[in-house]
């Protein structure tokens, strides 16, 4: 049983992990909190639905077309919402974001109607594999691998590679890495970029996981996640995974323990006792304000 | 009275009636978040939770007493004035996003809360009777509105107001001037919610029927996007900016299946062209006595703010 609701937990955390590194990664670099960012995982999910429903396509091939397409809405994103808003106040560019998402939820609604959709049974062959008492489906290893594979590769994008070193310059000090001769505009561009694919990826697996699409996907996913980053600190990637597994397991054990009407409520309590005990969220730096 | 009252309401279009209440409303809502997050700066996403309280209380009291309407709406204030007082102490040591996310969570949380709190039928809603008073509730709530705006135009320009500003514009500074910011921030966030809790009152008994799931985060953004279209800080604007997106959906309704897209659009529109609001930066006090020929700057001087 435990183990059970473990493996569940860890499968719904890491989706939540994929969507708040989108979140944390925009926030470190331009401090925005980019609500659109739950709506393109909604879209991501669509997209992976219409390939594998018309296309016929496999899985994986259906993440990574969803991966690309999000990539390029993403950067558009920035370019139309935010880029002209990046030196006015923050709550501007907030207002500009929710714009974003009431527009893209709109959109979604329109065009693909209001009623769930699900993914065909052949989209992927669901198998039981018993561990001890546990039974772990092959979807849900689908889920955590291709999760941390994601993880894994962001991790050495941003350690390992030059436009890495670039984004992480850039969240460190804006103004010093523009003068460093480090194109800001790119390294933003190629932010947004990331985190929309990875918000993607995790918009196909939750569909595949609920078997269930809808226009409305985005609003709660995006809420949690971004509570997720807030938790494991915002602005630190680590946190973000380790925020988005902690949410993930404490709100399926919440609903095994019998709180299921409370669902929505027990990722926000946790969130906000964290955030009182630890103001900057468990992995997050403390920044000393200075007059 | 109260017929006299009745058939002047009368004499006017029942749908535009609604939506000049619906106005109203808006009015009271944006102008009490206006003073927690223009006046003050502290970045609230929980305003329609306030909303709620005070929507399910002044309910509960009309239900289960025979209170009349207008102490019904100020004992709602002030029970919402002390739940976010004491919801406050905690949260308000935050600054910026993070407080901006734990009110989110916090409006989630009562939302949940009411969803399950049996009392109020849980999610299948509360059917409100209708207000213990003879005065027609679109007077009401138009009174109310100018009471709100009046209310708040004392305080901007109160010691209390100014101390607020000297927050929203430097913390750290405003307390080295001597301002017991902590305690500041907690009544601003009282006064707000203050006033939250009685638009929620009005619109509750206005409605007549009142369910949790409508006092979701769109809600609050709702609020939050007409005080920021209005430009922030300002009561003129709070007050033209919520006239403007509470009758937009009513006007939109030509293009029934495209509003929610272009309202999202002309959001994204309006802050790209004006990041500080429609009327941001625009003083009015000034282009009122410019009007009246009594202008105290000089012309050049005015001309220049735009």
């Amino acid at each position: 049983m435990f183990l059970q609701q473990l493996v569940n937990g860890i499968a719904l955390g890491s989706v939540y992990a994929l969507i708040a590194l989108g979140y944390t990664m925009v926030y470190g670099i331009i401090t925005l909190i980019n609500f659109a960012h739950g709506e393109i995982f909604m879209v991501g999910a669509f997209i992976g639905l219409l390939l594998v429903s018309y296309f016929k396509v496999n899985i994986f091939v259906a993440i990574i077309g969803a991966m690309i397409f999000c990539m390029i809405m993403g950067v558009l994103i920035e370019l139309i919402a935010y880029r002209a808003l990046r030196k006015s106040s923050r709550l501007s560019a907030l207002i500009s974001a929710i714009g974003v998402s009431i527009f893209l939820s709109s959109l979604a609604l329109m065009v693909f109607g209001a009623d769930a959709k699900g993914f065909p049974d052949t989209a992927f062959p669901v198998h039981q594999i018993s561990i001890g008492d546990a039974d772990i489906s092959t979807l849900q290893m689908l889920i955590i691998g291709v999760a941390a594979v994601l993880m894994i590769a962001l991790e050495f994008i941003v350690q390992k590679t030059k436009i890495g070193k670039a984004m992480r310059a850039t969240s460190e000090d804006y103004n010093t890495s523009a003068l460093m001769g480090i194109n800001v505009n790119r390294v933003i561009s190629f932010t947004f970029a990331l985190g929309s694919a990875l918000a993607a990826a995790g918009g196909v697996l939750v569909g595949v996981l609920f078997n269930a699409v809808s226009f409305n996907m985005g609003l709660m996913a995006g809420l949690k996640a971004f509570a997720a980053a807030v938790l494991g600190g915002i602005g630190s990637i680590p946190g973000a995974m380790l925020g988005g597994l902690l949410l993930g397991v404490s709100e399926v054990f919440g609903v095994a323990i019998g709180y299921s009407s409370y669902r929505d409520a027990i990722a926000f309590s946790i969130l906000v006792l964290v955030l009182l005990v630890k103001p900057t969220g468990l992995l997050g730096q403390k920044i000393t304000k200075k007059v | 009275m109260g017929d006299f009252l009745q058939s002047l309401v009368n004499t006017i279009d029942p749908y535009l009636m609604q939506i000049l209440v619906n106005v109203g409303i808006a009015v009271i809502l944006a102008l009490g978040l206006n003073v927690i997050v223009g006046l003050t700066g502290q970045l609230s996403l929980g305003h329609a939770a306030f909303m709620s309280i005070g929507a399910f209380t002044s309910a509960m009291i009309t239900i289960k007493s025979g209170m009349p309407f207008s102490l019904n709406l100020i004992a709602t204030g002030v029970v919402t004035a002390v739940v976010a007082a004491i919801i406050g102490f905690p949260i308000l040591r935050l600054t910026g996003d993070y407080l901006a996310i734990c009110t989110l969570g916090f409006a989630e949380i009562v939302k949940v809360f009411f969803l399950n709190f049996e009392p109020t039928n849980k999610a299948l809603g509360l059917t409100v009777p209708s207000a213990k008073t003879v005065i027609p509730m679109p007077i009401y709530v138009w009174g109310t509105a100018i009471l709100a705006i009046i209310l708040v135009t004392f305080v901007q320009s109160s010691r209390f107001g100014r101390a607020l500003k000297a927050i929203r514009e430097d913390e750290i500074a405003a307390e080295a001037m001597g301002i017991n910011t902590t305690r500041y921030k907690i009544q601003a966030f009282a006064l707000g919610s203050f006033m939250a809790g009685v638009g929620g009152g009005l619109y509750a008994h206005f409605l007549s029927y009142i369910n949790p799931s409508d006092f979701g985060f769109l809600k609050s953004v709702d609020i939050l996007s007409m005080i920021v279209l209005g430009g922030l800080g300002s009561v003129p604007g709070a007050v033209i900016g919520s006239s403007v997106l509470a009758s937009a959906p009513e006007f939109l309704r030509f293009m029934s299946q495209y509003r929610m897209l272009v309202y999202g659009a002309l959001l994204v529109f309006l802050m790209v062209f004006r990041p500080n609001g429609l009327l941001g930066g625009v003083n009015f006090t000034e282009l009122l006595l410019k009007a009246i020929g009594k202008s105290k700057s000089p012309a050049p001087a005015a001309s220049k703010k735009k």
